[in-house]
């Protein structure tokens, strides 16, 4: 300590007791400032990875669940053959009124003047958002191949995320998978095993006269609508049933599919 | 302090490992030990706040006011999980969609704030630094023991690489599915706790109190 007083407010301040109260509130305000820019530096030069991240992560589920996707293969050119779509749920046609881009699924199916509050909610969603992105696999020569929608519903304990593939003729399954969810490990988490999932390619989603038949369920009533449930995992597979039920009925993608077929979407 | 720096790494290992001896850290080894190669990136990120947290809270012990030293070691510890949770998010980020919420609970995990407080807020920068990565390595060597033990026998793989090929698969293993889900790394870690007494007696703590002896007959 030097004998003289300091002069300055600084040193006035440095020679102050660490207990005291302005020293105390000095660390506290220059340590807050500190973790704080170490904190926004990292969060803002690691953003661009992070969210080029998620729309890679995004895409390998749409190639995985159109059969698509290998080990190593160049992600942004086999996602150039399926073409993204915004759909109007309203209306079940498409629609250019909003920019593919920079539109926010989960954030738009909570807003309200993006979304409707639904009364019949058996996927237990809360709000049906009116607009939803599809993804339109076609062929070489331009003609539809497969159409790639989103469905989502709640499980056991979390909300399960995933993508529905129909043939172009919007009424067989070509696989069904899973990219966001938080069910047991080993019980409700067994929808990501392929085997379960190689179980929905070839099913109908409607029987002949059009009734929706697809069914989650332990005993099989008719083949070729059915999907056996999960050993262990009953309220899971209650869930895959409710949501893929509810997506594929009319107050989801049904009729947005018989416009498709149409040709009048 | 009289401890070596081999000592300040090697001790937290077996003979005052964080979980079996001090019992702390048990909630997050509960919930990220289902499967090895999430705890270990788990045990990675641990390891790396701990080492760190310690030496910054250590470097700047002489100015931490009393009053507020808690709040101040949670404000670095805290950053530097955010920091942690943002590298895994651009740079492991399939590890980091499993991991999820438990990077950011490594904030209240005891030990990290257990080593600054009891250690790092004492001792010089070095030496903190080494008990932060030794308390790190210990808690990363018992999560990867009940990884194993749970991997092994929950899913009949390791590392996601298959072992024991279970009957989903069209194998003949059975899979236990009770270690998959967190309660059972309570009997495991209660194990490790029985085996790592029974190999080092002088672990076993001492009686609270003695049922005494009123008369002999």
């Amino acid at each position: 300590m030097p004998d003289t007083e300091p002069s300055t407010l600084w040193g006035k301040l440095i020679a102050l007791p660490v207990d005291s109260t302005p020293k105390t509130i000095f660390v506290a305000v220059i340590l807050c400032l500190f973790c704080s820019m170490i904190v926004a530096f990292a969060a803002v030069n690691l953003r661009p990875i992070q969210v080029y991240n998620k729309a890679l992560d995004k895409k390998i589920n749409i190639l995985q669940v159109a059969g698509l996707y290998k080990e190593g293969v160049d992600v942004g050119a086999v996602f150039s053959s399926i073409e993204p779509r915004i759909v109007d749920m309203r209306t079940g046609k498409f629609t250019n009124a909003i920019d593919i881009t920079s539109f926010d699924e989960r954030a738009a199916a909570k807003d309200p003047s993006m979304s409707s509050e639904l009364q019949d909610d058996p996927a237990s969603i809360g709000r049906k958002p009116n607009f939803t992105t599809v993804y339109l696999l076609k062929n070489k020569d331009g003609s539809l191949d497969k159409i790639i929608l989103p469905i989502y519903g709640y499980g056991l304990w979390s909300t399960l995320y995933g993508f529905i593939a129909l043939e172009e003729n919007g009424n067989d399954i070509f696989g069904l998978q899973f990219y966001d969810h938080a069910e047991t490990p080993g019980l409700g988490a067994e929808v990501d095993n392929p085997r379960w999932k190689a179980q929905w390619q070839g099913k109908k989603l409607r029987d002949d006269d059009g009734n929706l038949m697809i069914r989650v369920a332990k005993v099989a009533k008719v083949k070729e609508h059915h999907i056996d449930a999960l050993a262990g995992a009953t309220l899971t597979s209650d869930g895959v049933d409710n949501l893929v039920k509810f997506w594929m009925g009319k107050s989801g993608f049904a009729d947005f599919i018989s416009n498709l077929k149409a040709g009048a979407a | 302090m009289s401890q070596t720096k081999k000592e300040l790494l090697v001790d937290p290992l077996v003979d005052n490992n964080p979980i079996t001896l001090q019992v702390l850290g048990i909630c997050s080894a509960l919930a990220v030990t289902s499967s090895l190669q999430v705890a270990l990136v788990m045990s990675i990120a641990v390891i790396a706040v701990c080492g760190f947290s310690s030496m910054s809270i250590s470097f700047l012990r002489n100015y931490i006011p009393g009053s507020i030293r808690i709040i101040v070691q949670m404000v670095i510890i805290a950053s530097l999980v955010i920091l942690v949770d943002q590298i895994l998010k651009a740079f492991a980020f399939e590890i980091s969609k499993t991991l999820s919420v438990f990077v950011g609970l490594i904030i209240t995990n005891c030990i990290v704030m257990g080593r600054a407080e009891a250690f790092a807020m004492k001792n010089p920068p070095m030496a903190s630094f080494l008990d932060g990565i030794g308390n790190g390595l210990g808690y990363g060597l018992l999560l990867m023991l009940v990884g194993v033990v749970r991997e092994l026998f929950g899913s009949g793989s390791l590392f996601g690489v298959t072992i024991l090929e279970s009957v989903n698969n069209g194998g003949w293993y059975v899979p236990n599915g009770l270690l998959l889900l967190p309660p059972s790394a309570f009997f495991i870690i209660g194990l490790l706790i029985w085996a790592a007494r029974t190999w080092k007696p002088a672990q076993v703590e001492e009686r609270e109190f003695k049922i005494q002896v009123v008369e002999e007959h």
